[in-house]
């Protein structure tokens, strides 16, 4: 009987290319379910896209004349950078919402009962939504692109722009994995993405310059995340005279990533620790 | 003597105030099916969590496989199969999908997989199916499937929480065969139930948990000796209670008694459709008819009166008998 004698209890190890392997097969397990639902992308990207033509059309003729002369008297190039860190800040609450999504429907009991590495779920999770992010911001840059956005200095500023975004994107991924682990049910988690995310978005410069806010908001504003990831991307589309005096583009761009290492280094373990303990 | 599949040892868990387990002790040899039964809130999911590496317990010691859980977590993993309360598959996915995936997660090379992932779903009878998205399943397809995907990294032991719940009769059956299947194939299985029928069907060993302990182990014999066997019930009209009484006096191991709750006589039937026969036989005798009678086999709720003096008290245990009250039964000697 091969019932009665078990194999002699080897031990089993996780290896890095083990980890690897399993990030792959849950980012593909979750980028197919963009591809078999493409209304969910469509509705991702309709928002932003409605985003831009609202603010460009509607806040656009007011707030045209305040903006620095390097976006070049156009209210779209200066909106466009912001409107990218916006995305991105956004799409990152999909993460959470995904998350939530699996733990309820009792897919994140099932994969935390297989033998495969601890950091793989989230990994593959917060890779593919960067992904899925990746394609969000493209589209809505090509319709910026045919609604007169331009940038001002080269083709390059404008890729490290978007380099710059998804780097933001990514770290904030971390941070809504770990809010999604801590909410843990799919409906409250919908509200409880965007309450960091809303007050962040707009006291910041994404849709105005800081300089005709109160001091006491400007203070708070011109030095959270937002507002420096926003920067870096200005200094890389628009060039040195979309900043404020005193900054320059290389500064900007390093505390831009300074910020997401930053709020990677915090979150990622966090989220982590949230995994393992998620039934305790 | 075997290693025992399943080893638990004085395991205890709570959340906050509640005790979901209380010092549980188990274990069981390899090849066979370990029922675990009890109502909604018993402790059987949260055994199941900590048996799978999904929960470490406040105390006590686990080992499945021969492999220590909360030391070595991994090489358990490699060892046994998950199945939870509902299908965790992706709607979105094929069922071929869905389980080559999981069998990737189980270390399996690429091709590994795939063949085997043919194989379970030819097992489960899905193979017409498999390369249809999820979403168009219906909900024992879901299950089955689910099943699959837990079997498809060759573990030796798989739990099943509460596998048939929720599932209609035809497809219920289908489980079972499928479960009883495995087991004879070599694989272990621990499953957790509502329903004595379903440990009963199945199970070598029954292991009967309240409260977040073990209340009662054994065989399905031994467990039906505690209850004592099936009950023939009946209404007759006020007048004839008495009589019928009586007439069914001595039939049984014990007397019949009337329990006026519900208007019903109830006679121990150690003898199962033999007793129902002898007791239609006299009341015809007598010239009584009564307005219905049935042998009924005792059920979860007898079981929780026989081993505990109270009625399970799972907040959601009702609903599965329909008028769960209606079928409840006194211990002999106890109904007013």
């Amino acid at each position: 009987m091969t019932t009665t004698t078990h194999a002699p209890p080897e031990h089993v190890r996780i290896t890095l290319a083990h980890g690897i392997r399993d990030t792959a097969v849950i980012t593909r397990r979750n980028l197919l379910r963009n591809v078999r639902l493409p209304q969910l992308l469509l509705f991702a990207t309709v928002q932003p896209v409605m985003f831009l033509l609202l603010f460009n059309y509607v806040f656009g003729g007011a707030i045209g004349g305040e903006i620095p002369a390097a976006a070049g008297g156009k209210y779209i190039n200066w909106l466009v950078p912001g409107l990218l860190v916006q995305v991105a800040a956004f799409g990152a609450g999909q993460t959470a919402i995904g998350l939530t999504e699996d733990l309820s429907k009792g897919v994140i009991d099932r994969f935390r009962s297989l033998p495969m590495a601890r950091s793989a779920v989230l990994a593959g999770r917060t890779l593919s939504d960067l992904i899925r992010n990746g394609f969000v911001i493209t589209l809505m840059m090509t319709v910026g692109f045919l609604i007169g956005f331009r940038w001002q200095t080269s083709i390059f500023g404008m890729l490290g722009g978007m380099l710059v975004a998804m780097t933001f994107a990514y770290a904030l991924s971390w941070v809504m994995a770990a809010i999604g682990l801590a909410v843990k049910n799919p409906e409250a988690v919908q509200s409880a993405v965007f309450l960091p995310v809303f007050p962040l978005v707009f006291a910041s410069s994404v849709f105005v310059p800081t300089e005709t806010m109160p001091d006491w908001l400007r203070a708070f504003a011109d030095n959270q995340p937002i507002t420096i990831t926003v920067n870096a991307l200005r200094g890389l589309i628009l060039g040195q005279g979309a900043l404020q005096p005193g900054q320059t583009v290389a500064g900007e761009i390093g505390l831009a990533l300074l910020w997401s290492l930053g709020i990677l280094a915090v979150f990622a373990p966090l989220a982590v620790r949230l995994y393992r303990r998620i039934s305790d | 003597m075997n290693q025992p599949i399943v080893m638990a040892e004085n395991v205890s868990k709570a959340f906050g105030e509640v005790q979901a387990l209380d010092d549980v002790s188990l274990e069981f040899e390899p090849g066979i099916i370990y029922g675990l039964l009890g109502p909604n809130g018993a402790g059987k999911t949260t055994l199941i969590r900590v048996l799978t590496t999904l929960l470490r317990p406040d105390t006590g010691t686990v080992r499945v496989a021969g492999i220590d859980v909360l030391h070595d977590p991994t090489t358990a993993r490699t060892r046994l199969g998950l199945a939870g309360q509902f299908a965790a598959v992706d709607d979105y996915l094929t069922g071929r999908e869905n389980v080559e995936m999981i069998g990737r997660l189980y270390m399996l090379s690429a091709a590994e997989a795939k063949r085997r992932t043919a194989e379970v779903l030819e097992r489960i009878h899905l193979v017409d199916s498999a390369d249809r998205p999820v979403r168009t399943y219906s909900g024992g397809m879901r299950r089955r499937l689910d099943l699959a995907a837990s079997m498809v990294g060759r573990p030796q032991i798989l739990f099943l929480d509460e596998p048939t719940t929720g599932i209609d009769p035809g497809n219920r059956i289908d489980i079972w065969d499928l479960i009883i299947d495995m087991v004879a194939e070599g694989t272990s299985i621990l499953l957790t139930t509502q329903y004595l029928d379903e440990a009963d069907q199945l199970a070598a060993r029954i292991g009967v948990i309240d409260h977040g302990k073990l209340i009662s182990e054994g065989t399905p014999e031994q467990l039906k000796d505690k209850l004592g066997g099936a009950v023939v019930e009946m209404a007759v009209s006020d007048d004839m209670v008495q009589t019928t009484i009586d007439v069914l006096s001595r039939i049984g191991e014990g007397e019949p008694t009337f329990e006026k709750a519900s208007k019903r006589i109830h006679v121990p039937a150690p003898d199962g459709s033999r007793t129902l026969v002898e007791a239609v036989r006299r009341l015809d005798a007598a010239g009584i008819t009564p307005d219905d009678i049935v042998l009924r086999k005792p059920t979860l709720d007898d079981a929780f009166l026989a081993l505990t003096g109270h009625a399970p008290e799972g907040d959601e245990g009702e609903e599965q008998s329909g008028n769960g009250r209606r079928g409840r039964r006194r211990p002999a000697g106890s109904a007013s």
